[in-house]
């Protein structure tokens, strides 16, 4: 029997570039950035003191604000995106099919904000002032748990936790588990909200981050020869994952299909990748095998392209080596550099521009490349997007441990 | 100063997201004004740090009404 076919039928998104998945792209096209200093807490002890924060978010018009006050603000993320992903939709969940809807949001860090503070309240308040929502309102699986809750899915719930491959391995796992018929629909994909100051200081003590304070939205720049680490974001993403037959039977847009999904372990070191990024490559190799695609189709990439310097030129020798020959003809941008590095969600939010990408044709920019590295000689897309003819996107993730991941989105043929 | 029953019916309503003026005297927090098992422990820690005491379990597990817990503040704390 041929393996079911899976195709995206919605999408919801909160990021540093605006609330919804429509005001997102169209930064995302004029290469605006997201990142500017921390006004949340007081960072001027830390050495990195700026942020790709979500602004202006609320949860009215999605769910009660009582409810959201028992919930990190990972969770409200993820959750306003998985309702948006599914309104776009246009699903309706009722008794019959709620038993084959599921859910599959992760997150790579999970309620630190929430957990800071339940410490603060046991040192100074004692253990007697705990409240009752700190475990709920803090563990990584409560965006699917709540999701399910508020909709009445009752398909798979599960949230993979990988780093910052978490929303790519929700969603290519989600993907699976309608391939083999568990489910007929899943919503898909991760949030993060980890600029917190344990957050902040733990990244930078593990020297992950840009200092570059005199200048916030240059920092997080790509394979140029000035970057020095990434920048923390925050957000989320969410996409509706829907068996082929079952969208075309209740007539739903089709944004594109998921067609392959690949995965690997570094077995190298606990931050940095090989030189030559080999977990990387059989990560994407695997994905390219999965989805039986000939290379000279895949005419982007949306790289994992944090801005770090051991990761940003791993990841280039890794293209190299996948795309061979058809390396000439695709372009290769970071996301990254204007909305930051969303961690968990960071998967989520690059599959959703990688659809957006075929949907409207067009790669968009790497901002703030104004010098490419050596042997960073391919089409990075500088600065500017590009209007080009778009058949698949291939989209990376790699996280702390050497997790990797890798998915392929086509225009439905 | 706000009478004891008005502060009572204050965070009744902030910590279960209704408004004040349906926080009846004989109303029950779970059947009139939809609290589960968790919001009330959490209201019930917040009259104890509203009130500066502290409200034993097996007490605060009798408390189930506003008025229940305007009686158990006056007879504890008056």
């Amino acid at each position: 029997m041929s393996r079911k076919r899976v195709v995206i039928t919605g999408l919801g998104m909160v990021s540093p570039l605006g609330n919804t998945v429509e005001d997102t792209w169209s930064g995302i096209l004029n290469g605006k950035s997201g990142v500017a200093p921390i006004s949340a807490f007081d960072a001027s002890a830390f050495t990195t003191q700026f942020s790709a924060s979500v602004k202006d978010f609320s949860v009215d018009g999605y769910f009660p604000t009582k409810d959201a006050r028992k919930m990190d603000p990972f969770i409200q993320f993820g959750m306003v995106a998985g309702i948006q992903a599914m309104r776009d939709s246009g699903l309706d969940v009722n008794d019959e099919n709620g038993n084959r809807i599921g859910v599959s949001i992760g997150s790579g860090i999970g309620g630190i904000g929430t957990i800071e503070n339940g410490t603060l309240v046991v040192e100074h308040k004692g253990p007697r002032r705990m409240s009752p929502f700190f475990v709920p309102g803090a563990i990584i699986n409560m965006i699917a748990g709540n999701l399910s809750i508020h909709y009445g899915l009752r398909g798979p719930n599960i949230a993979v936790t990988t780093a910052c491959t978490t929303g790519t391995h929700c969603i290519g796992l989600a993907a699976r588990s309608i391939m083999y018929g568990d489910a007929d629909v899943m919503l898909a994909g991760g949030a993060e909200m980890a600029t917190t100051p344990v957050g902040l200081g733990g990244f930078a003590a593990a020297r992950a981050l840009s200092t570059r304070n005199d200048d916030p939205s240059a920092a997080s720049r790509p394979w140029d020869k000035d970057r020095d680490g990434f920048v923390l974001g925050d957000g989320a993403g969410v996409m509706v994952l829907e068996e082929y037959e079952h969208a075309k039977a209740r007539g739903a847009k089709i944004y594109a299909e998921l067609i392959g999904f690949g995965m690997s372990g570094d077995a190298y070191h606990m931050t940095s990748p090989p030189e030559d990024g080999a977990g990387a490559a059989l990560s994407m190799q695997n994905a390219v095998k999965d989805a039986g695609i000939e290379l000279s189709r895949i005419n982007y990439i949306n790289a994992h392209g944090t801005s770090t310097p051991a990761g940003d030129k791993a990841e280039c020798h890794a293209v190299k080596t996948v795309m061979q020959s058809a390396v000439d003809q695709v372009a290769v941008s970071s996301t990254k550099s204007m909305i930051g590095h969303l961690l968990g969600a960071a998967g989520a939010v690059e599959a959703i521009f990688s659809v957006l990408a075929i949907r409207d044709q067009v790669a968009p920019p790497t901002i703030n490349l104004d010098n490419p590295d050596d042997g960073c000689d391919i089409n990075l897309v500088p600065n500017t997007a590009q209007e080009r003819a778009i058949q698949a996107v291939l989209s990376n993730s790699f996280g702390f441990g050497g997790t990797n991941g890798s998915l392929i989105f086509s225009k439905i043929n | 100063m706000s009478s004891i029953e008005e502060r009572v019916k204050k965070i009744v309503a902030e910590q279960l997201g209704v408004k004040e003026d349906e926080v009846k005297a004989e109303a029950s927090f779970v059947e009139d004004l939809g609290a589960d098992s968790l919001d009330t422990v959490e209201l019930v820690m917040a009259l104890e740090e509203e009130f500066e005491t502290e409200i034993p379990d097996e007490e605060a597990e009798k408390i189930t009404t506003v008025q229940l817990a305007i009686d158990y503040i006056n007879a504890n704390l008056a």
